[in-house]
């Protein structure tokens, strides 16, 4: 039966049309009054900021006048960011570096772990749980401060490296490697996407092993041509996820430069580049620029990683599984 | 496992070496939070010299100094924590569930379009609306004024955050129809097809909506360090943060005490809720 004959059933009792009609209308009013608060969101916290942020980022801009006396400088902040500013480009490249580094290792820590787990063992809830934990805490300021210490000159890490006769280095005071502290912190918590894995995992037809092994496939055969296949969608789905997050860590650079992306600018990640330009400096102007280039960058990546995934990205065709 | 195949195979070493090898990534990925207990009751001699985990002399005064390090107490910067926390929660699951229930149940126009829209903003960077609502909120007069607050509750009680928005229309849309049209015979307005059938349906989505509501704004710093001016309304990561100022070796040992406890209800949700939340990421693909 196809729409059309559900609502023009010749059969139906004329006295019921007008009760359907006001139905609809009740309906469609009861809509918009569940709707009203997010509507109300929508316009308000988003989309009139988007508009007044537009609008800033062809001023020059402080908070400490009224908004009606911005002067507009027309496309000065976009030249200025990407002719003129050094510490922008610094900062677009050490994002660029944690992204590149720290999602394909945190994805990789994950399905690794999670192929460990795939299998039925007794505690695999336990485990489960205890490596989940991590992606709960890592976010805070609290689990950011712990993990500064560890990688300072008396650190857990340079005791531990001691142990060996090895002399650690200050590791978060050198502009060299305080990325990299950085980027271990967001690999430690690949909790998250690997309990995304394990549920991908678990379906993934048992038939398709056992038809492997009787043609004698070996086990990284099995993985390349079977696993990864089949988990490919999963893959995609926390590639997008993590990158998307990647790219808007703030949080830890924030605490291990105390707000300033030292040392050198090495953890000058584009968030808090955004936050020194915007709240130190108070330039609005300039750092509303900065927040649509951002915008369109993730924009272009998300697209960027869907067009892609049509060539790697395996659906099965059916889903009763 | 078959007794076919335990006559078959010598015994299989695979899985103790396996058990082995997760337990050993177990210890790696814990230390940090066992190596930050252990320091939160180190002396300050200890902290530089014992690189062990257990302190040979138990300070737990680290906490009395941690507390009251700054002018306001760490008691209060947890109870600002916890409201901020907890009226985001109320925000949020109210909110959501309203738009929820009209996105994914009913039939009124343009709902497409609106549905569209609340999945595009889904990838909408936090970060770059930042500016305009402390511009927004600066001229309510809502930043550092009597209601420290309403700049980040405002938002959760109008369904910003679409991730929830989102969770619980898919929720929605398991529950059947029929229990709908059924409801619409005997009668019923939307509303009260909302009170009766979808409101006590949809409460696992709820549930899940709040603990990561929560976890979310419990650990949240961005948009506390941006709304909050005043040393007496900060929340606990933004009280934290006054510890990484003074850098002198004596004040690691209450730095840690406080870090630790600002993680203890994360925890503790943890605890009840694992279950919930590990099914609550598959369902959803929500971040931790």
């Amino acid at each position: 039966m196809t729409a059309s004959t559900l609502t023009r059933d010749p059969a139906a009792p004329a006295a019921h049309r007008p009760g359907r009609r006001v139905r609809r209308r009740r309906e469609n009013l009861a809509g918009y009054v569940f709707l009203s608060p997010w509507l109300l969101g929508l316009l308000g916290i988003t989309a009139v900021p988007m508009l007044i942020s537009l609008y800033l980022s062809f001023t020059d801009y402080s908070p400490l006048i009224s908004l009606s006396d911005a002067s507009w400088v027309g496309f000065d902040n976009y030249r200025r960011m990407f002719t003129a500013d050094q510490s922008y480009w610094h900062a677009v490249t050490v994002t660029i570096t944690f992204a590149l580094v720290a999602v394909p290792l945190k994805l990789a820590a994950a399905l690794g772990v999670a192929l460990l787990l795939n299998r039925t063992m007794r505690g695999i809830s336990v485990f489960r749980g205890l490596f989940y934990l991590p992606s709960l805490l890592g976010g805070s300021v609290a689990l950011a401060i712990v993990w500064v210490s560890m990688f300072n000159r008396e650190g857990a890490f340079n005791s531990f490296l001691a142990l060996f006769g090895i002399e650690g280095l200050p590791w978060v005071n050198d502009p060299d490697w305080a990325l990299y502290t950085l980027i271990l912190l967001a690999v430690w918590q690949f909790g998250a996407p690997m309990v995304i894995f394990l549920a991908g995992l678990k379906q993934v037809p048992v038939e398709l092993y056992e038809a492997a092994s009787v043609d004698g496939a070996s086990a990284w055969r099995k993985f390349a041509h079977i696993t990864l296949p089949m988990l490919s969608p999963v893959i995609f789905f926390n590639l997008v996820l993590e990158t998307i997050n990647g790219f808007q860590g703030f949080t830890s650079a924030f605490v291990l430069s105390n707000g300033t992306g030292g040392p050198v600018d090495s953890t000058l990640m584009y968030t808090l580049n955004l936050y020194i330009k915007g709240f130190v400096e108070l330039d609005m102007g300039y750092a509303s620029a900065m927040a649509w280039v951002f915008l369109l960058v993730i924009g272009a990546i998300t697209v960027l990683l869907f067009s892609t995934g049509r060539f790697w990205v395996h659906y099965s065709d059916n889903e009763e599984r | 496992m078959s007794s076919a195949a335990d006559r078959a195979a010598p015994p299989n070493r695979g899985p103790l070496v396996r058990f082995l090898v997760l337990l050993v990534i177990v210890a790696v990925v814990l230390y940090p939070l066992i190596w930050m207990i252990g320091t939160s009751v180190k002396s300050p001699q200890e902290i530089v010299s014992n690189i062990g985990l257990i302190p040979e002399k138990f300070t737990p005064g680290n906490f009395a100094e941690g507390w009251t390090k700054f002018d306001v107490s760490f008691g209060r910067f947890f109870l600002n924590s916890a409201l901020v926390s907890l009226l985001t929660v109320l925000g949020n699951t109210i909110s959501c569930l309203l738009a929820a229930y009209a996105l994914g149940r009913l039939r009124f126009r343009l709902r497409g379009v609106w549905f569209a829209v609340m999945i595009g903003t889904l990838l909408l960077p936090g970060h770059v609306l930042i500016i305009p609502q402390y511009i927004l909120f600066r001229t309510l007069g809502w930043v550092g004024g009597d209601w420290p607050y309403l700049p980040l509750l405002v938002p959760a009680f109008l369904a910003t955050e679409a991730f929830f928005v989102f969770l619980i229309v898919q929720f929605m849309r398991g529950i059947p129809r029929e229990l709908d049209e059924a409801a619409v015979i005997d009668g019923a307005s939307p509303y009260g097809i909302f009170r009766h059938v979808i409101l006590p349906l949809s409460r696992p989505a709820l549930v899940t909506t709040a603990i990561f509501s929560f976890i979310w704004t419990w650990n949240d710093f961005f948009r506390q360090l941006v709304f909050l001016s005043e040393l007496k309304d900060y929340t606990a990561p933004v009280a934290l943060t006054l510890f990484i100022d003074s850098t002198s070796e004596s004040a690691v040992g209450p730095m840690f005490a406080m870090s630790l406890l600002s993680l203890i209800p994360v925890f503790l949700f943890f605890v009840a809720f694992q279950r919930l939340l590990v099914e609550g990421i598959n369902t959803s693909g929500l971040k931790g």
